[in-house]
């Protein structure tokens, strides 16, 4: 992890690079975490990989329900020879989450981005295969939001059959 | 919630598997082979949709989500000291490891010390988990390259290692005996003796081993050469843990970024130089000398000292102080029914799983209870490596290229 100073200089060069891409950092408890505008996070990506941050070790969704925008991506840098690691949020709205895919730099970003799709609805623009992969095909809605009950989907009897979604005919 | 099932049909339609041209003519034909979710040779309830032309795979497709219980979610609904148990229960063959990352995040989170003795008894069991993992891989892989001996032999060593855990904390499985700031109670006396029994054991029987299988061979044939993956190719799909040492990189956490005392022991990562399917073994099976010694060392240097951080407004207080302590008890009723409260933050906690890296990642929001918990798991990512390992190939070596990726679809699915 760069140190305070570090992740202020990474943020200056990326925002020499491109003066919109970097919206804020925050610093502190072990973690370095720059904020991305949603327009420029390949170029963000493209620039820190460049840097040396070859390895994408994960990359997740979350909620941050009731704050806006809602959704955030978390994009899991790591630099193998200087054993670095740095975090780059994007935020999104809840209404047309799009963000471009990070598989053209990282081509193991399609599993983790297939599964941001399936449980927070972000749509990843240039994604290769971009299907739900851990819920069902027919299912609805985005089970990881904070607003989507636990419980919700009702269990398929033979009384219920007839009105339950995704039945086979 | 009714959905048109002529829509249904549509959406499964436009799912395609974009085969590739080559062998579409008279005398060959492509075929699309279903295999799985329920087969034995799947390790899990996995499901694999083959493209063959003959018996050379052309293209192949992991479908996933079978096993999906929606754990991260269930997360979010519980105490962070009830979530424990749910994510032993993701990767069911690295409880400990689960338990690991997880409570590293939120001890993170918190700024907590973690007393050594407690680090020490969580190496102690994270590489005894180690082994037991390996030990599971090594002989459903054996099972599926047609070796049924070294399966009765692995799970042999493994029930020793299980019923150390047994001892430890009760419970063979999904253990539960990592605590946020240390571990839920000291090593019972007659511990030390049966796992220095266990140490003394397990080389030799390692050694057995790969007499079995290393001279063996249909063993080798059906490994060697078979399936490689270069390195560059595994760093760019996120590939970690014996999979990239077997193609020669040697990365590893424990070395390259240590937690919970990982630098105070002497230990070799072992690595491969081609990352073909006998390397994976290799490795793997090195891997488990080097668990040995790291247990020995951790065991003959145990230091004295809590298990626990003495943090009341974390750790449960002991038990005798209730009967006496009017400030025991309302820290334990506190803890029992709230939960201990988390400041606000964001934390990724990756670890050396037995798998590769895994990494927890928990936001807290200041209540008692997380509002994310995501578990970078080491076989999702791996999962997407597969395709390439095995395009070009024999089905008969996709199914031992399966074995040597070594998934826990408990894992992928979560």
């Amino acid at each position: 992890m760069p140190d305070a100073t570090g992740l202020e200089l990474t943020a200056h060069e990326l925002r020499d690079h491109n003066a919109e891409s970097i919206l804020g950092t925050d610093f502190g408890r072990g973690r370095a975490v720059l904020l991305a505008a949603p327009d420029h996070v390949t170029d963000v990506l493209r620039q820190l990989k460049a840097s040396g941050y070859t390895f994408l070790a994960s990359l997740h969704g979350i909620d941050y329900y009731p704050e806006e925008p809602r959704l955030g991506v978390l994009y899991e840098l790591l630099n193998m020879h200087e054993v670095d690691r740095i975090t780059v949020k994007v935020r999104v709205h809840t209404g047309d989450p799009r963000l471009r895919t990070a598989t053209e730099l990282f081509p193991g970003a399609e599993f983790p981005e297939r599964e941001v799709y399936d449980m927070f609805g972000v749509v990843f623009e240039g994604h290769p295969d971009l299907r739900r992969i851990l819920m069902p095909e027919d299912f609805e809605g985005f089970p990881q939001r904070r607003d989507f009950p636990i419980g919700g989907e009702p269990v398929l009897f033979t009384y219920n059959e007839e009105n339950s979604y995704g039945k086979y005919q | 919630m009714a959905l048109d099932t002529a829509d249904y049909r549509r959406r499964e339609e436009s799912i395609t598997y974009a085969a590739e041209s080559a062998g579409q003519g008279e005398t060959h034909e492509l075929l699309t082979l279903n295999i799985g979710p329920h087969h034995p040779a799947t390790h899990g309830v996995l499901r694999l949709l083959a493209t063959l032309e003959g018996e050379v795979v052309r293209d192949i497709k992991p479908i996933v989500g079978y096993v999906h219980t929606g754990i991260e979610k269930t997360a979010e609904q519980k105490s962070y000291w009830k979530v424990i148990p749910v994510v032993e229960r993701m990767d069911y063959l690295s409880y400990y490891f689960n338990a690991m990352a997880f409570c590293g995040a939120v001890e993170t989170l918190l700024d907590v010390e973690v007393p050594p003795r407690a680090q020490y008894l969580r190496i102690i069991h994270l590489e005894l988990n180690r082994i037991m993992s390996h030990l599971v891989w090594l002989g459903t892989s054996a099972l599926d390259l047609g070796a049924i001996s070294m399966f009765w032999y692995c799970f042999r060593e493994r029930e020793t290692i299980l019923d150390l855990f047994e001892m430890s904390s009760g419970q063979r499985m999904h253990t539960r005996y990592f605590q946020v700031g240390g571990v839920f109670e000291d090593i019972p006396p007659g511990f030390a003796a049966k796992l220095r029994t266990f140490l003394a054991e397990m080389p030799t029987r390692a050694d057995q081993y790969a007499d079995l299988l290393e001279k063996n061979q249909i063993v080798l044939e059906r490994l060697r050469g078979t399936c490689a993956l270069d390195e560059k190719t595994l760093l760019e799909i996120g590939v970690t843990g014996p999979l990239l040492r077997a193609a020669g990189n040697p990365w590893d956490l424990r070395k390259a970024h240590p937690y919970s005392s990982y630098d105070h022991f002497e230990f070799k990562i072992p690595v491969g130089t081609v990352g073909d399917n006998y390397d994976r073994y290799r490795v793997r099976h090195a891997e488990i000398y080097e668990s040995v010694k790291i247990i020995s060392q951790a065991l003959d240097g145990l230091p004295e000292g809590p298990h626990i951080t003495p943090d009341r407004k974390i750790a449960l207080p002991p038990r005798h102080e209730l009967a006496t302590s009017m400030e025991a008890l309302i820290h334990h009723f506190k803890l029992v029914t709230e939960g201990f409260r988390v400041p606000e933050g964001e934390a990724y906690y990756p670890i050396e799983g037995p798998r590769g890296e895994l990494g927890c990642f928990v936001r807290a929001d200041g209540s008692a209870k997380p509002a994310r918990v995501h578990m970078r798991d080491p076989s999702f990512v791996h999962l997407q490596a597969l395709e390439p390992m095995v395009k070009g190939a024999y089905i008969a070596d996709l199914i031992a290229t399966l074995a040597m990726l070594d998934p826990i679809l408990g894992g992928i699915d979560r």
